[in-house]
């Protein structure tokens, strides 16, 4: 591995699966060798790129999940209705299999542990927190990154166990967890993860996301600090 | 590039030869993304501004906007992320419009488009005039929404769709190439579509 991408964009490459586990009907962990890998950032996303017979090619974008230490690199993808990258990683894709990647890609979306900040995920939108998670546990610097998971149920959200284990509040809409009734995140809530944070991330569906955006004011977070990562509708 | 596993080609719908290499027909629902919190911005208090490297720098509010000559798009757009929309329709100005009153320098190459929540993107000159890029307000007949960049964004749709700055407010002429946002933050300076520019590195 070389030093990160200070500037990101990297040329195609390819890497071979692994490790797969399918999780449930809609989600999919790989965990990749990448030929000639550069760092990343967590945050960052790699492009996939799925390629016929007959030449044609079909690419998406998804979150790392891994921290910049890891010497494999991890998705978590979720499949989307008709989706036609993220099916075939459901539903085709073995150890063994090779895909073209592209990537780190992305310099805005980022987190290196240089801001205390709070994160708000949206189900899926929980990935790149987890690579920032990963990456700040083994920095020792925990206690600079709040993260606020907010899924329907715990089964629905990636990547529960390891997200309750390192402190997360995870916040179910349908179904209670531990006291907590089901219901979305209050502001109220939120005022201690949000106390002195010098940035925001929010990563969810367009939907999620302008409503995160919408709570994070109400608890007090000035616009101007919040980013945002949006998915859906390119599967 | 090896082939993928049981990776088969689907049957593209619409029209193919209308779709840039790696881009895929999204139909009619209009994917929304952004890097910033979505602003709410009261048309009757927008303004743009043509500034820098011109003759007469200008400002114009939203009721002098719509005064100048209208002029309608109706084509294709095309976003990194893969998804075009083909057949769509905005209105607006035409930035030449804009630039025939400003009257660019004879040193200015390039714009910059700036946005009211610090987006900012960048622009040769020659994308810009000649009938390619609009200030746009109306999307298929209706007010553009805001999360789509309403009031008012910029259109430049023979490039990918992140040089259509979303909730533009200014453009300013640059005598020199310099980086917009996401140029910065890893994708390509020019961004044409059919030269599939997404990335830095790319041709």
């Amino acid at each position: 591995m070389s030093e990160p991408a200070a500037e990101p964009g990297s040329l195609w490459t390819t890497g071979e699966v692994v490790e797969i586990e399918r999780i449930g009907h809609r989600l999919v962990r790989l965990r990749l060798d990448v030929a000639e890998r550069l760092d990343h950032l967590p945050g960052q996303h790699y492009v996939v790129r799925l390629r016929a017979p007959d030449g044609y090619t079909a690419q998406r974008s998804y979150s790392i999940a891994s921290e910049p230490a890891d010497p494999l690199l991890e998705l978590m993808v979720e499949c989307l209705p008709g989706g036609e990258v993220s099916g075939h990683l459901h539903d085709v894709a073995d150890v063994g299999d090779v895909f073209e990647l592209r990537g780190p890609i992305g310099g805005w979306f980022t987190w290196s542990g240089e801001a205390v900040a709070v994160c708000v995920a949206g189900g899926s939108g929980v990935v790149p927190f987890v690579s920032m998670l990963r990456h700040a546990d083994g920095l020792g610097i925990l206690g600079r990154l709040r993260v606020v998971a907010v899924a329907r149920t715990l089964a629905e959200l990636p990547y529960a166990a390891e997200l309750l284990a390192a402190g997360v509040f995870v916040a179910l809409t349908r179904e209670n967890l531990g006291n907590r009734v089901a219901a979305p995140p209050y502001p109220e809530e939120l005022s201690a993860l949000v106390d002195g944070v010098e940035r925001a991330y929010v990563c969810g569906s367009v939907g999620f996301a302008t409503y995160a955006t919408r709570l994070l004011g109400e608890a007090g977070v000035r616009s101007d600090v919040v980013r945002v990562e949006q998915f859906g509708a390119s599967g | 590039m090896p082939v993928t596993r049981g990776f088969g080609s689907r049957p593209r719908r619409g029209r193919p030869d209308r779709l840039p290499p790696g881009q895929y027909d999204v139909g009619r629902d209009w994917p929304v993304l952004t890097a910033e919190a979505q602003p709410v911005i009261d048309p009757e208090q927008w303004s743009v501004t043509v500034d820098g490297a011109v003759a007469t720098p200008r400002t114009w509010t939203w009721r002098e906007a719509h005064a100048l000559p209208g002029s309608t798009y109706v084509g294709d757009i095309h976003c990194v992320t893969t998804w075009s929309m083909l057949d769509t329709t905005f209105a607006g100005v035409s930035v030449d419009t804009l630039l025939e009153i400003a009257r660019p320098r004879s040193d200015a190459t390039h714009l910059m488009a700036h946005c009211e929540t610090g987006y900012t993107t960048n622009l040769p000159l020659a994308d810009v005039t000649g009938g390619r890029a609009w200030l746009v307000w109306e999307h298929e007949g209706r007010p553009l929404p805001s999360e789509h960049g309403g009031p008012v964004r910029l259109l430049v749709p023979h490039l990918y769709f992140w040089k259509s700055a979303k909730w533009v407010d200014r453009l300013e002429l640059l005598t020199a190439d310099r980086p917009g946002f996401w140029e910065r933050n890893g994708y390509h300076d020019r961004g044409d579509p059919w030269l599939e520019q997404r990335y830095q590195g790319d041709p």
